[in-house]
């Protein structure tokens, strides 16, 4: 069976500075991976890479995405054949309503799939009754993508396009930064209400808190551009007790 | 006939060609010996160049050259084509007042009065032996170049003239077709709005396929009364070879609202200069105008704003959008007059730059005489949002999808300022024609 993610041996520059410096792991359906490390250690650049980021020079290794090279494709192409990434900081967009932002972004991962566009009825139940899940009242969709939203609700506004566009390979960068308890935990529900047999997700994040509400199946720890261990979730709870201190010596 | 005003290089005019076009002219006596003077007035200095500050930007010697033969008047052929270009206009129920090469189509057009109003031809007007006041017609507060030029040429226009409590039901609708190449239309309408009424004017430049290199010259003057509402809407979409210079002079009355929308994506060269006069007390205006321009086109945007009665309130916003050459200005003067106390005046211009050789020149003025006043002013200048394009990117939006959709939310307050659904989707519409047909 073709994995649904691999990276093998993958190095990344930002300008002069090399951030990644082999990096490999294999994410299989159904799975939940936790990237776990340090400030600084390349978690988020990981991320970056696999959304294709501009800004990013890869200079070695590979990334496939059910077998092809994903590299090989522009963000929006990655995005249609099923690649989301939740972002940390989530952009505000002025003069643009999350609606037609919604439609616009689905129908433009439907057309490039050769699929037909949402007619307007459909599309409006299907978003009215994600919405109402996550807890999100339809006046905020009416507003600027992102624009005079908390913290928390720029989140659930990524889990809503989570599960509007159906993506089979979910990263979540630092999900966890900025929400309080609560916020997490709505966000968190949203989350989980996705997994299923056939889609996987990357969560990446500095704290073990997020994997309370998010159960992981592995744990990655990385430091200084490199995954230096991995385990399953208990890893995780080691983590919280000893710190990463000890992975920053040793991959040093 | 070759009407062309052949210049020396020192810029002075010849005027023996404005004596053979005067058989084509409306109007004798008085409105002869007024087109005189107003070309003697153009006559002694000519195209408009740098060295006069109100056209410091736009060099209209340089980006001219010469002010093209006058337009023969449309045939049957020229009236069927402009008649299939207005079809296509989808501007909703409007009354429509169809002008092709600068002469009145009455085939083409509405000229239903009633309800409190009333249209005429201007070239009619101008015949009119029996009209003491014909003259005036012709005649303006605003001393300017283009605007005598104007009055000098102008062949036709409409005369609309709207009652007190008038309320017409459809938004009065002039539109210019070009159909000829190389050729100059002039063109002046007059619009008096009395007290209480409530109005929609929409202004339309359009051209059929066979304009290229022509010249459109509009100047459209405006009387509100007091207690009316007035929500003007203008498209400019010429020929991008074609040159637009066109003026607006609008005298606003008493507690009176004044809401003006202005989008130009045609034209290789074009200025649209405004003069508004805030005559009565407690009046609103607003302004909003769009450029979206590409290649090495050159759109002017003059707004001068007479703050002349106390307690008035105005906004102008003013976006552009610049690809490739195109060159961008905006200049915005706001007078008050000593006895305009509690004025409250803002502008606001804002660019966004899609190219490295794309150019705007933002030209504020304040010049204020009451104490107690409140003014400003504000532009910024950039490039679209790299973060805001990757966001959209990743969520599966091609990369001239996202470019649009950021641009449509950049002039989306300008366009959202339209109050009438129907025209604002016209605007709207004329917008995505040129996000759509980006390289």
């Amino acid at each position: 069976m073709t994995a649904l993610l691999e990276v093998k041996d993958l190095q990344v520059r930002v300008e002069d500075r090399e951030i990644l410096h082999g990096l490999t792991m294999t994410v299989n359906g159904g799975e939940v991976h936790a990237i776990m490390g340090p400030n600084g250690s390349g978690k988020s650049t990981l991320s970056h890479v696999i959304a294709g980021k501009p800004g990013y020079e890869v200079t070695g290794g590979e990334i496939l995405f059910k077998g092809e090279d994903l590299l090989e494709m522009e963000p929006d192409e990655r995005a249609a054949k099923g690649v989301f990434l939740a972002f940390q900081y989530p952009v505000e967009i002025p003069g643009v309503t999350t609606m037609n932002f919604l439609r616009t972004a689905v129908n433009a991962q439907r057309k490039a799939r050769g699929e037909s566009e949402y007619l307007v009825p459909d599309f409006l139940r299907k978003v009215r009754e994600v919405a109402a899940s996550l807890n999100i009242p339809m006046d905020m969709l009416k507003r600027g993508v992102n624009v005079g939203f908390s913290g928390g609700e720029k989140k659930r506004n990524e889990v809503l396009q989570m599960a509007l566009f159906q993506p089979s390979l979910c990263i979540l960068d630092e999900m966890d930064s900025g929400l309080d308890i609560d916020a997490l935990r709505v966000a968190a529900d949203g989350v989980n209400a996705l997994r299923s047999p056939d889609r996987a997700m990357v969560v990446i994040t500095h704290y073990q808190r997020l994997l309370n509400y998010i159960v992981p199946d592995h744990v990655h720890v990385m430091s200084k551009g490199r995954v230096v261990k991995s385990g399953g979730k208990e890893l995780a709870l080691e983590l919280e007790e000893s710190g990463y201190a000890q992975y920053e010596e040793a991959a040093a | 006939m070759n009407v062309a005003l052949a210049k020396t290089t020192t810029g002075a005019v010849l005027d023996g060609t404005f004596a053979a076009a005067r058989g084509r002219l409306p109007g004798v006596g008085t409105v002869a010996e007024t087109r005189q003077q107003a070309f003697d007035d153009f006559a002694r200095t000519g195209l408009p160049t740098r060295r006069i500050e109100e056209w410091k930007y736009t060099d209209l010697r340089n980006l001219l050259r010469d002010v093209a033969p006058l337009a023969p008047a449309p045939d049957q052929a020229a009236l069927a084509q402009a008649a299939k270009m207005v079809e296509t206009l989808g501007t909703g129920d409007t009354q429509k007042l169809v002008i092709v090469d600068g002469v009145f189509a009455a085939g083409l057009s509405d000229l239903t009065s009633g309800g409190g109003v009333t249209v005429h031809a201007l070239s009619a007007m101008l015949d009119d032996a029996t009209s003491a006041t014909r003259a005036d017609l012709l005649r303006s507060r605003v001393a300017d170049p283009m605007i005598a030029l104007n009055a000098a040429f102008a062949t036709d226009g409409m005369l609309v003239d709207i009652a007190d409590d008038a309320a017409p039901a459809r938004p009065l609708h002039i539109v210019h077709v070009a159909t000829r190449p190389g050729v100059a239309a002039f063109t002046r309408s007059l619009v008096r709005i009395g007290n209480r009424a409530r109005v929609t004017l929409v202004e339309s430049f359009v051209a059929t396929e066979t304009a290229k290199s022509y010249q459109a010259h509009d100047a459209v003057v405006i009387w509100i009364g007091d207690d009316s509402d007035l929500q003007h809407v203008r498209v400019m979409e010429d020929a991008g070879d074609a040159a637009n210079i066109a003026t607006a002079i609008v005298t606003v009355g008493a507690r009176t609202k004044f809401n003006t929308f202005s989008l130009t994506t045609g034209g290789g060269v074009s200025r649209y200069q405004s003069f508004i006069t805030l005559a009565g007390v407690d009046s609103e205006l607003s302004t909003n105008s769009v450029h979206l321009l590409r290649d090495k086109q050159h759109g002017d945007c003059t707004f001068v704003i007479e703050h002349a009665a106390p307690n008035c309130l105005s906004r102008e916003l003013f976006r552009a959008v610049l690809d490739d050459r195109a060159h961008s200005v905006f200049q915005g003067r706001i007078n008050v007059h000593q006895i305009a106390q509690k004025t409250d005046g803002k502008m606001m211009s804002r660019a966004l730059l899609l190219s490295d050789e794309a150019e705007i020149d933002n030209k504020p003025e304040l010049e204020i005489f009451a104490d107690d006043v409140q003014c400003g002013h504000g532009a910024t200048i950039g490039a679209l949002d790299d973060s805001l394009l990757f966001y959209l990117r990743a969520r599966g939006l091609p990369e001239k999808a996202a470019q649009a959709l950021l641009i449509q939310a950049f002039v989306g307050e300008a366009l959202e300022s339209i109050v009438n659904d129907d025209l604002r989707d016209v605007a709207i519409s004329a917008a995505e024609r040129w996000l759509e047909t980006r390289a």
